[in-house]
């Protein structure tokens, strides 16, 4: 069979040959019309790099870990094919170079025409059942634009082969990121990172891109494959998520990769009320029901985003009260305070957002058990009788309580030795989907708190405003103290 | 990779007779293959009418084996529960789709279309070829296949099947042809794999057929030829230690009728897993008879 397909590859190189001769000669097309091509070299690594920038390995950030001293070298004594092959030292957790490994590979022309194969392929193995975090291309420390990665690729301790598909090759016309890796070091014990991982060594050789032809069955994916419905405003701007790309190798087993947003086109069934930009962010601007699909290629992405507008949000009431006479905390009609962190602390399952219309933003506390806001340097209320919250309800029936910390003189969030802390039930002054100004008097936080104060007796160093619910979602503005 | 039912020393005979079909293909200067030689059409169905498959031509082989006489999956423990719904099968825009799906049905998990042209179109020899789009996955086993119109006296092996394409869904890139007959059969078939090097058979429809003549039955895939067996081949191949003197014996030689199903599951291919995509078709642009 082999040979009979050998034999048709000669006859038809010879009729090609053929025909070049017959046609070689013809220019019916005006070199006008030859747009500028890139080298089309398949080879990243052989036995040395194949037109690499001089630097061949260039690293990912040592300020987030990457180790740039201890990692990668070519070696001699290992190879797949031929006599050479690149040798990666994974570090220890404590190594005081980095932990990780991970760089590119860049093409040091301007660039390769990659749009004539379907997959990067390369050749591995390791010294141990390591599992490289993540292998791909793509990334060029320059544009980035098309970078693909595939995570938790298991590696074995025999030179074995790794496909990574190319999602739409037809769009790598210029491409320099030729090669991309990222390995931490060895969970043996699968218990988390904990610092008891080891070092592990891997080796990487015959790194090339191929046109396999064995490439099936590929299925786009966003918002995770899920068909999602949401209730949106006029106005608002989600982003899509959950943006993959999974097909089936030669192998028989399936293989997922995460493409950058540039691979999708994003559509929208009726533009009228939702637009996409091409980095994947959908603008709704009408009311109307619109759906939100994609595709890479000509093929249609699993998952999509139902959204049906019903109006624009209505902001909060903007606070009327000079600045002179209130301490705001967080407002857009004052300035914040310095250090405003939204999320200082926070049940763990929290969805925090902020979301902004009409150039007025507001928090979005989803699932909401606890959430400090918190900022630098505690402030003095003692001057003022009351604290406003906007509060909007937007779970039915959720309880909503507010509590005020007071680190107490030292200044340091350490207990309740020199501060307190009071809390304040809201409840029953919410309603549902509605703004609702609340002005609480400060001798009202009377109440024990979920972190064990019994009632504010402390006023000059107030750490934290305090946010309690039963898993309730909530929106949030315009926090600030003032005098009634 | 290697398909189990072959041994070595067939793979070895295997590649002595393409090597020798090599040499006539390479001094035959039309490139016809010998394989492609039959050219009156006898029967085709090219699936035009949609709707039901042709009744004048197929007919449903319903359940999970058992009123077949078969234990519960046909014999090879095979998970799916055969029926005659347009689910499972039906013709549309020019193409027979069969169609497994996971379901609940009369307490299988899956169910799936296994149709035949028995007692309706029967012939011994000629060119039998259909043109497939494959289905994939783990646990998906598609067949176009050939059975004797006489096992029910001369019960199987005796009345000899020729599996002119079967296909395992986890080797997308691999199908292959096999004989069953006395003493070569189950385990001890005769069958070679036939590989596509830059291509899989579910991203496109691919051709396979066979011709078959009083002593061979030629393979072939989009006009490759890569397995010719002959009766001294099967006879060769038979395991005789203690068999029935029959054992080896040529019964391709009375008329067969045809048969296209998509089994899920089974001895052969394994269970379904996790990325197995349901429901998964497989397509049959024609099915075409040559004598």
């Amino acid at each position: 069979m082999k040979n009979i397909k050998l034999f048709k590859l000669n006859k038809a190189l010879a009729l090609g040959m053929i025909m070049v001769l017959v046609f070689g000669c013809e220019r019916d097309v005006t070199d006008d019309a030859v747009p500028a091509t890139f080298p089309n070299t398949a080879e990243v690594f052989t036995d040395a790099p194949v037109g690499l920038t001089d630097n061949f390995f260039e690293s990912f950030n040592p300020a987030e870990g990457y180790n740039t001293l201890d990692t990668f070298e070519v070696v001699d004594n290992e190879s797949y094919e031929g006599t050479s092959s690149i040798r990666i030292d994974v570090p220890s957790p404590d190594n005081p170079n980095g932990f990780l490994a991970g760089g590119i590979f860049r093409d040091r022309g301007a660039g390769r025409d990659l749009s004539g194969y379907d997959a990067l392929t390369f050749w591995a193995k390791a010294s141990t059942t390591a599992t490289l975090a993540s292998v791909g291309f793509g990334a060029d420390f320059e544009q980035d634009k098309y970078p693909v990665v595939a995570n938790g690729i298991q590696l074995t301790t025999n030179w074995t082969k790794y496909v990574i598909p190319i999602p739409d090759p037809s769009v790598l016309v210029q491409e320099r990121g030729l090669f991309s890796y990222i390995a931490a070091p060895f969970d043996v014990l699968g218990d988390g990172p904990n610092g008891n991982e080891i070092g592990w060594t891997f080796w990487l050789d015959e790194i090339r891109f191929e046109n396999t032809g064995t490439i099936g069955q590929e299925r786009p994916q966003i918002f995770n494959g899920q068909d999602l419905v949401q209730e949106v405003f006029v106005g608002s701007d989600i982003t899509i998520s959950g943006l993959g790309y999974t097909v089936n190798l030669a192998s028989g087993l399936d293989q997922t990769v995460f493409p950058s947003v540039n691979y999708f086109t994003f559509m929208s069934s009726d533009t009228s009320v939702a637009t996409v930009s091409e980095s994947g962010v959908v603008s709704v601007v009408g009311n109307g029901t619109a759906t939100i699909t994609a595709k890479i290629g000509d093929v249609s992405a699993e998952g999509s985003l139902e959204i049906t507008a019903e109006g624009a949000f209505v902001n909060a009431e903007n606070p009327t009260l000079p600045a002179s006479e209130v301490l705001s905390v967080y407002s857009d009609s004052y300035t914040n305070l310095s250090g405003l962190n939204v999320g200082a602390f926070n049940n763990g399952d929290i969805a925090i957002s902020t979301q902004v219309f009409d150039g007025n933003e507001h928090i979005a506390y989803e699932n909401l058990q606890f959430v400090g806001v918190g900022w630098d340097t505690p402030i003095d209320i003692s001057g003022y009788t009351h604290v406003h919250v906007d509060v909007q309800l937007v779970s039915a029936g959720s309880s909503f309580i507010v509590e005020l910390l007071d680190f107490g003189p030292d200044g340091v969030d350490n207990g309740f030795g020199d501060g307190s802390a009071g809390g304040f039930n809201a409840t029953g002054q919410l309603i549902q989907d509605q703004w609702v100004g609340l002005d609480i008097p400060i001798s009202s936080f009377t109440n024990s708190t979920g972190g064990g104060g019994t009632g504010l007796t402390t006023f000059n160093n107030i750490g934290y405003v305090i946010f309690v619910s039963n898993s309730g979602d909530v929106l949030i503005d315009n926090i600030y103290f003032f005098n009634n | 990779m290697d398909f189990k039912y072959i041994n070595i020393r067939t793979r070895t005979l295997m590649v002595i007779c393409v090597g020798a079909i090599l040499c006539s293909l390479n001094c035959d200067t039309d490139e016809t293959q010998e394989v492609a030689r039959l050219t009156n059409l006898v029967m085709a169905d090219e699936f035009n009418i949609d709707g039901a498959p042709d009744p004048s031509l197929w007919t449903y082989e319903i359940g999970d084996g058992t009123a077949q006489g078969l234990p519960a999956g046909w014999g090879n423990n095979e998970l799916q529960y055969y029926t005659d719904r347009p689910e499972n099968v039906r013709v549309e825009n020019g193409v027979l789709i069969m169609t497994a799906n996971e379901e609940s049905f009369a307490g299988s998990n899956y169910t799936s279309a296994r149709i035949t042209t028995q007692g309706l179109f029967e012939q011994q020899y000629g060119r039998f070829e259909a043109r497939i789009r494959l289905p994939y996955g783990k646990g998906i086993w598609p067949a176009f296949w050939l059975l004797g119109n006489d096992c029910d006296q001369n019960p199987w092996p005796q009345c000899g099947e020729i599996d002119i394409m079967e296909y395992l869904g986890n080797q997308p890139t691999v199908v292959f042809g096999t004989v069953h007959g006395p003493g070569y059969n189950a385990g001890d078939s005769v069958s070679k794999e036939y590989q596509l090097e830059n291509d899989r058979f579910d991203n496109d429809f691919h051709v396979f057929g066979i011709e078959w003549g009083p002593d061979y039955i030629n393979y072939y895939v989009d006009g490759d030829l890569y397995q010719k067996i002959t009766p001294e081949l099967v006879d060769e191949e038979a395991v005789k230690d203690g068999d029935p003197a029959n054992a080896g014996q040529w019964v391709f030689n009375r008329p067969f009728y045809i048969i296209l199903n998509v089994a899920v599951g089974g001895n052969l291919p394994g269970a379904p897993n996790t990325q197995t995509v349901f429901p998964q078709s497989m397509y049959v642009d024609y099915v075409r008879v040559y004598n």
